[in-house]
């Protein structure tokens, strides 16, 4: 097993569900049971991947393999000068994690699939759909350089389009990818300015060439406050990808897409790509900017945790309550949990995309019904899903000897630590108040769906476990919700191999006094800059009092989060189970505040009155313009050559012709005047002649007289 | 007595001119007016002769009249001729009549 193996098997996990895509794209409808090809083909992918995720764990474990070949080349470029574009591949830790978790997922999303979507009219181009998603996703997880990922992100964007208007018969599936994309735009513009601040001063797109020139001290355009903004412009691409407020609005609308692309797509994979696009530049972030990233995923976790308390639709709850895990992660990369966040993600990734496919597994039993109120009851008639759905969401809710334990517990010490160093209590204390929140809707959830009496006798009696394809993937996704994956002790993470030994928070390379002094460890001040420069960013960074306060946190952050997460459980419990609280009741009397949520905070009425209004107010106003002043300028134009061209013709007619047909008129009446002479007659001729001679002698007089 | 010299056959002649002149303009007949014709002619050959008594010609001036009259016999001759042909086309000899080549 060498670098150059593991390198190229990458190279081919990237490739097979593009070819995949082309086959299915262009031969789809010719081949009968094509989809099959591309369920092969992420199967190959699948186990590739296991094999470059085992050796490069295994037997690179501290080295990243890169290798990349120049794309473009250009000497004197003016004002740039060199020019020189490198497209490669990287793959560290992180990437060989998220290859797994990204193929996984996809080959399970396309068995669930050959059940789910079995009869759509479409069936072979969805699949190709999914192909091409795969191929943007894992170019995005392995690309090493910005442009590439940029590029990867933009395909990411366009497959997530295509798949949420997958069933775009039905308005609202078009209108919601439309938004989608267009949301998308405005994170990734931001994107696309936070590249170029970089590109301007560094001239390179690759990640290792940058940090090595900022942490030689070379900082865009000499100034701390433009590697805030760069920071900054970056991750609002993550804003825009993992649904971060205030462009979290497209993420629940997006569940109009079929459920396994929401549980491939909209819950494990692409929206983890902003967290693990700030995972890559998490090196550069300044202080200001951690802090910025910090609190964006604070409020984004709030408000999604609070809409999702009063959702109906099984599918919008679990939106929302995606959205509140990636604020979570955001927040946890915010505040230098690095290594926790990137955890959550994979966890989250498993035990959403459980949920999510869970969900599916309900709304195919209940023959396309997402209304919590007509479900109820389905423990019974559906025991495989309801066991992974129960694993999956203990998991979400922080429940000991689950996954999500682990990676959320780590997260609320973070920011716990966090606070105890800098100060901002406020990010912990809405951390705990989500962790509560989370675990009370999710076990809303649960009870609405499954316990009690079915609600709707009629969808009920026909509902029927899902067959083997659809289970199997459920199965093996709660199976990876269970701690035991990811470290032999339920209770400290940091012992596991998955923190231990495969994600390790990298240095920061941000000058001292720009960063979070406890970014960086004392001892390694002078060391770290090299090593970055030398592409290893594996080198423990924590200060040793982060770590004190880390480990301080740890316990208690814990215990809280369990006491928390029970209550939670226990609220729900008491007012969907037992039914000591009537939960109508409570709405009523918090009347305002119940609809606030249940309205999703007016979002997307504030927004539909101020940038959709606006728009289209402004888009009035040039249509005015238009067609006022442009089209009257045009108009003017030709009215006022229409009016010299009338003159022009009035002098042509008058003057012209009147100077022709003067012309004409006075040679006529000449004529006619000379016509009286011309007689015919000889005669005549010979008086003329003579009267001419004798006027001739009289005029020269020829002989004197 | 009156010496007979060239100015009376001169003035002779520009009668005889004169009378051709008017004969031709006045006539409506053709035939009159080609006999106009032959008195300018002649009144032509008056003048030569008197110039080739009285000038230093020789006898030129007799030799151009006996040509003149020669010619004039030819002229005579073919626009008789005509004369015929046009009371041919036009049954008429009248000139003032014949003025096709107004059109």
């Amino acid at each position: 097993m060498t670098e150059a193996l593991l390198l190229n098997i990458s190279l081919v996990i990237l490739l097979l569900p593009l070819l995949g895509f082309t086959t299915l794209i262009l031969l789809g409808k010719k081949i009968p049971g094509s989809h099959w090809i591309e369920t092969f083909f992420m199967f190959l992918a699948l186990c590739l991947s296991v094999y470059v995720g085992f050796g490069k764990l295994a037997f690179f474990t501290g080295v990243s393999l890169v290798k990349e070949a120049t794309w473009i080349q250009l000497w004197n470029i003016p004002v740039l000068g060199n020019l020189q574009i490198d497209l490669g591949i990287k793959i560290d830790n992180l990437t060989a994690i998220m290859l797994f978790v990204v193929t996984l997922i996809s080959f399970l999303v396309h068995i669930f699939s050959l059940e789910y979507m079995k009869g759509d009219s479409r069936f072979s181009r969805y699949y190709a759909y999914l192909g091409i998603f795969t191929f943007s996703m894992l170019g995005i997880v392995l690309t090493h350089n910005i442009l590439m990922m940029y590029i990867a992100w933009e395909l990411v964007g366009i497959s997530s389009y295509l798949l949420i208007g997958f069933w775009f018969e039905k308005k609202s599936a078009s209108d919601a990818s439309k938004k989608a994309f267009l949301v998308n735009r405005v994170g990734d513009t931001g994107m696309f300015i936070g590249i170029m601040i970089l590109f301007t001063n560094y001239h390179t797109f690759t990640f290792d060439t940058i940090y090595a020139q900022i942490a030689q001290g070379h900082l865009p355009f000499n100034s701390p406050a433009w590697l805030t903004a760069a920071g900054i412009m970056i991750f609002m691409g993550a804003v825009g990808k993992s649904a971060q407020f205030p462009l979290h609005v497209w993420l629940p609308d997006a569940m109009e897409g079929p459920t396994p692309v929401s549980a491939l797509i909209h819950a494990a994979t692409m929206v983890a790509a902003g967290v693990y696009l700030i995972a890559r530049v998490f090196v550069m972030l300044t202080a200001d900017a951690m802090l910025t990233i910090a609190i964006v995923g604070m409020v984004t976790s709030f408000i999604a945790a609070t809409i999702a308390l009063t959702q109906n639709d099984i599918k919008k709850v679990l939106a929302y309550s995606t959205v509140s895990q990636l604020g979570y992660m955001v927040m946890a990369m915010g505040v230098g949990a690095y290594q926790y966040a990137f955890f959550h993600l994979v966890t989250h990734a498993f035990f959403k995309a459980c949920l999510f496919l869970g969900s599916g597994s309900v709304i195919y039993a209940m023959h396309h019904e997402q209304d919590l109120r007509k479900m109820g009851g389905l423990r019974k008639k559906m025991p495989i899903t309801y066991a992974a759905f129960l694993i999956s969401t203990l998991a979400i809710s922080g429940v000991p000897f689950t996954s999500g334990f682990l990676s959320k517990d780590g997260i609320l010490a973070g920011t716990y630590a966090f606070a105890s160093l800098t100060g901002h209590w406020m990010i912990p204390a809405v951390a705990f108040l989500v962790a509560l929140m989370t675990a009370f809707y999710m076990f809303r959830l649960v009870i609405l769906t499954f316990h009690g009496t079915p609600r709707d006798q009629e969808r009920h009696d026909h509902a029927h476990e899902s067959p083997f394809v659809m289970a199997m993937p459920l199965v093996v996704l709660s199976v990876l919700s269970v701690f035991f994956w990811y470290g032999l002790n339920p209770a400290n993470p940091s012992t596991g191999w998955f923190l231990d030994k495969w994600v390790k928070t990298p240095t920061s390379i941000v000058p001292q006094g720009q960063r979070f002094d406890f970014m960086k460890s004392e001892v390694k001040e002078t060391a770290s800059a090299e090593k970055t420069a030398a592409g290893s960013t594996e080198a423990v960074v924590h200060s040793e009092h982060y770590m004190h306060a880390m480990h301080q946190a740890h316990y208690p952050a814990m215990g809280l989060s369990i006491i928390l997460g029970g209550l939670g459980i226990l609220l729900a419990f008491s007012m969907y189970q037992w039914k000591k609280i009537d939960p109508d009741k409570l709405a009523e009397k918090l009347g305002p505040i119940y609809r606030f949520s249940l309205n999703k905070w007016y979002i997307d009425e504030l927004y539909g009155a101020t940038f959709i209004g606006g728009a289209l107010a402004l888009s009035r106003l040039l249509a005015w313009f238009d067609k006022y002043v442009v089209d009257g300028l045009v108009n003017g134009a030709a009215s006022l050559t229409r009016g010299v061209s009338k003159l022009g013709g009035l002098f042509d007619t008058y003057v012209v012709d009147g100077l022709v047909n003067f012309t004409a008129y006075l040679s006529g009446f000449i004529g006619i005047f000379f016509r009286k002479f011309q007689t015919g007659k000889v005669q005549t001729y010979v008086v003329f002649v003579i009267f001419s001679v004798i006027i001739l002698l009289f005029i020269f007089r020829p002989f004197g007289f | 007595m009156v010496q007979v010299g060239l100015t009376h056959f001169l003035v002779i002649s520009a009668i005889l001119f004169s009378l051709g002149i008017f004969g031709i303009v006045t006539r409506k007949n053709a035939v009159m007016v080609l006999m106009g014709l032959e008195l300018i002619l002649n009144s032509a050959n008056i003048n030569f002769v008197a110039f080739s008594r009285y000038g230093n010609f020789g006898l030129n001036g007799q030799v151009v009249a006996l040509f003149v009259i020669v010619l004039a016999a030819a002229e005579a001759a073919i626009a008789l001729a005509i004369v015929l042909n046009i009371y041919k086309t036009f049954a008429t000899v009248n000139v003032d009549e014949i003025d096709k080549l107004k059109e």
